[in-house]
């Protein structure tokens, strides 16, 4: 208060200086005196270099209209699509509070970062064309003024994808779904696969679909960056802290068959700043919970699946973090420029790394062996005993290759049916969650925000229909199976 | 290790001349430049846009219509395609961009500086484009529809066009049945990224690849493209070109890729 004072006064001062320039007055003596004045009262003033009672400028707004849970690449692009769909500039404050800001652990910047349209659900399809038109337009869609384009290092390489005979069947299911959404596949006989790729062993391979367009791998941390670099230049307030807290109200009803039903709705979300006790509760309407591997947590918190099991109360958010590794080789005989991201019929799968002969791949555990998720070790045997032997059958250069380097990440897994998981949750009204992608989240994110954002704004969704991955499906027990998860 | 290639007779396809001069290079020079930096409006905008918040938004406006601006002149011409059908539709988009087309057994029929160009293509229905010179020209990844439904395109020159990218790159598959000259001479934002995907390209016997900035390591792409198209002789991005960075390829830098 006492500096606001101080301000006030200082203010008039330089106003009659103004004046006195004009008038070409004694100009000097006033510009002289200012800071003299203004020394002088600070002199009298208690303390000298006064401080308002408590800097709270590094706290987050006390009130906002959207908190995102997580500033990972699901976040920022809600966040995004909130921003450019408001109907009114300035219309929606967004919040976005990630926990670790040099995603160390984030799965945004530990994926392999592929795109592919080839999966068996036509909602994924979808998204996943909406996803790489966003891509190839990057730099219209998040173009800031004075800064450098982005270089997303698009590789259009294709996904090569592997069937069995027993999966066969299936696979030219899939590709008929992908036809008709859209997307540019072609099914290829053992013979065709040896004439285009010779340095693939056909034995075992009954049929293999390939993606002629639109799919590839890209560097998620440019897209990343990108939408940071976007959201803050449309007033999205970026915070690192961690939701600790929700402070929510809730309301009892009976339903006609006399079953209590609790109603919650958040009021205040408790945010506590990194590396200290503090916490800002910030007021607000709605909440996105795009924690991730880790929304579990945050929707537990919110209260969501406390409950007797069985009912809707009771039904929690399935998703888990689970550990993936990646393994960077090189072999000096290896395929060449024209691989693909290929993706074996036993779950294995690489692609080329840049141009010296480099390549990475991984392959996804089974259920049995699902490696602890508490850190982010490598397990180097996991490549000696699962994945080479399967990458040197089928790709017998390979029996020659070295390890160069390899790392972990964590799969937001839907340990129901390995799928998103989008929009409000039933009972706790204002959460809404974008998760649960279990690995494809990255390459699908652009396409969820908006829907999310459409679903906040308008109500419903508009661009894709996805209210086959809404919440309530847990707890009606319809799994929406997607087969092409590795 | 280059893979050995037999002497390969020449299609004499390319174009006689070069693409009007002046008309290709300030097309270039207009969409390279960063938003219209160097003219004088720029630079006041930018001096206000330092200043003021306000100026950003207008700024971002006219970013997004410069980048329509490009789109529009990308879009397909159905109603062309559906009366006179794809070889002259694909003409068409070619001429009014300012480049060059040739009929199959015809004359090359390219635009003169104003624009203008003679109209009798309109009969070649049913003959089809085998040659297209499209140098300089703002095509972009929607205006290669037009092209890719030229079925029988033999020839392709895309010598500096500064909207042509990898994601163009990766859709020239469609025309894997037909193409056998193929130039990116110059183009600024093709990377061997895009490269890669050449390889549906088969028939391909001439590739021309020289004066890429994007790409990295020109060398040794040249010879990974070699080995994936062994069949065709790669131009330009001779192997020594990777190992001498002398001040010459820095002044290249201007054509870096672009916004929009």
């Amino acid at each position: 208060m006492l500096r606001g004072a101080l301000r006030f006064r200082a203010k008039p001062g330089l106003l009659g200086r103004g004046l006195n320039t004009r008038k070409g007055g004694s100009t000097l003596d006033w510009a002289g005196k200012v800071p003299e004045i203004k020394k002088k009262i600070q002199s009298f003033l208690p303390g000298g270099d006064w401080n308002p009672l408590y800097d709270t400028s590094h706290l987050p707004p006390e009130r906002t209209d959207v908190v995102i849970v997580g500033g990972g690449v699901l976040g920022l692009s809600v966040a995004y699509w909130l921003k450019r769909l408001e109907k009114q500039r300035g219309a929606i404050q967004v919040l976005v509070v990630e926990r670790d800001h040099t995603y160390s652990r984030a799965s945004t910047g530990l994926s392999v970062g592929g795109i592919r349209q080839q999966f068996s659900l036509p909602e994924n399809i979808q998204l996943s064309l909406f996803s790489v038109d966003f891509l190839r337009n990057i730099n219209d869609y998040l173009a800031v003024v004075d800064n450098p384009p982005l270089d997303l290092q698009f590789n259009p390489s294709g996904y090569l994808l592997l069937a069995s005979e027993k999966s066969a069947a299936m696979m030219e299911n899939n590709v008929k779904v992908q036809r008709q959404e859209g997307a540019k596949v072609c099914l290829m006989s053992p013979e065709q696969l040896q004439n285009k790729f010779p340095w693939i062993n056909t034995e075992g391979v009954a049929l293999a679909s390939y993606g002629l367009e639109g799919e590839g791998w890209f560097d998620p941390w440019c897209l990343l960056q990108g939408l940071q670099r976007k959201i803050q230049s449309m007033g999205v307030v970026f915070c690192r802290g961690e939701v600790t807290r929700f402070v929510s109200s809730s309301s009892h009803m009976e339903t006609m068959s006399g079953e209590e039903v609790t109603l919650k709705r958040i009021h205040e979300v408790h945010v506590k700043m990194d590396h200290s006790l503090e916490y800002q509760p910030v007021e607000c309407a709605i909440v996105i919970n795009a924690a991730g591997a880790w929304s579990g947590q945050i929707a537990e918190l919110a209260g969501i699946g406390r409950g007797p099991p069985g009912t809707l109360q009771g039904t929690k958010l399935p998703v888990e973090p689970r550990k993936r590794y990646v393994y960077l080789w090189h072999c000096p005989q290896g395929p060449g420029l024209e691989t693909p991201l290929v993706a074996d019929s036993s779950g294995a799968y690489f692609r080329r790394e840049g141009l010296g002969n480099n390549y990475l791949g991984g392959c996804s555990p089974t259920e049995e062996e699902e490696p602890d998720p508490g850190n982010l070790e490598v397990d180097h045997d996991f490549f000696q005993d699962k994945v080479w032997p399967h990458l040197a059958q089928r790709v017998p250069a390979f029996e020659n290759l070295k390890v160069r380097s390899a790392w972990a990440g964590y799969y937001d897994y839907n340990t129901f049916d390995q799928n998103g998981v989008v929009g409000p949750h039933p009972l706790v009204v204002n959460m809404y969650f974008a998760t649960g992608f279990s690995g494809h989240g990255l390459q699908q994110a652009p396409a969820v925000g908006r829907a999310v954002a459409e679903l906040v704004l308008e109500g419903h969704f508009q661009t894709i229909n996805l209210s086959s991955f809404l919440f309530s499906r847990f707890y009606l027990g319809e799994k929406v199976k997607e087969h092409n998860i590795f | 290790p280059r893979v050995g290639h037999k002497r390969i007779q020449y299609l004499h396809l390319v174009a006689p001349l070069w693409n009007g001069g002046t008309r290709g290079i300030r097309g270039m020079s207009s969409a390279v430049a960063p938003e219209g930096n160097q003219s004088k409006w720029g630079k006041l905008l930018q001096f206000l846009a330092d200043r003021f918040y306000d100026v950003e938004a207008l700024r971002e406006y006219l970013f997004q219509k410069q980048v329509s601006k490009i789109h529009q002149k990308n879009r397909s011409f159905t109603y062309i395609k559906e009366r006179y059908g794809p070889y002259v539709a694909g003409a068409y988009f070619i001429l009014k961009q300012g480049g060059a087309v040739k009929f199959q057994g015809k004359e090359w029929i390219r635009s003169s500086g104003r624009g203008h160009y003679s109209l009798e293509f309109l009969n070649f229905q049913a003959t089809p484009v085998e040659a297209v010179d499209a140098s300089g020209c703002a095509i972009n990844y929607q205006g290669l529809d037009n092209l890719l439904a030229l079925k029988e395109l033999q020839s392709l020159q895309l010598q500096r066009c500064p909207h042509v990218d990898d994601w163009c790159l990766s859709r020239l598959y469609q025309l894997a049945d037909s193409l056998q000259e193929l130039s990116l001479a110059g183009c600024p934002r093709i990377s061997e990224r895009g490269l890669a995907c050449l390889h549906h390209l088969q028939k391909l016997r001439r590739l021309d690849i020289s004066d890429l900035p994007a790409v990295s390591s020109p060398g040794l792409t040249r010879i990974l493209v070699e080995e994936m198209l062994p069949n065709c002789e790669v131009l330009g991005a001779e192997w020594t070109e990777g190992l001498k960075l002398g001040p010459e390829k820095q002044s290249r830098g201007t054509a870096s890729p672009i916004p929009a």
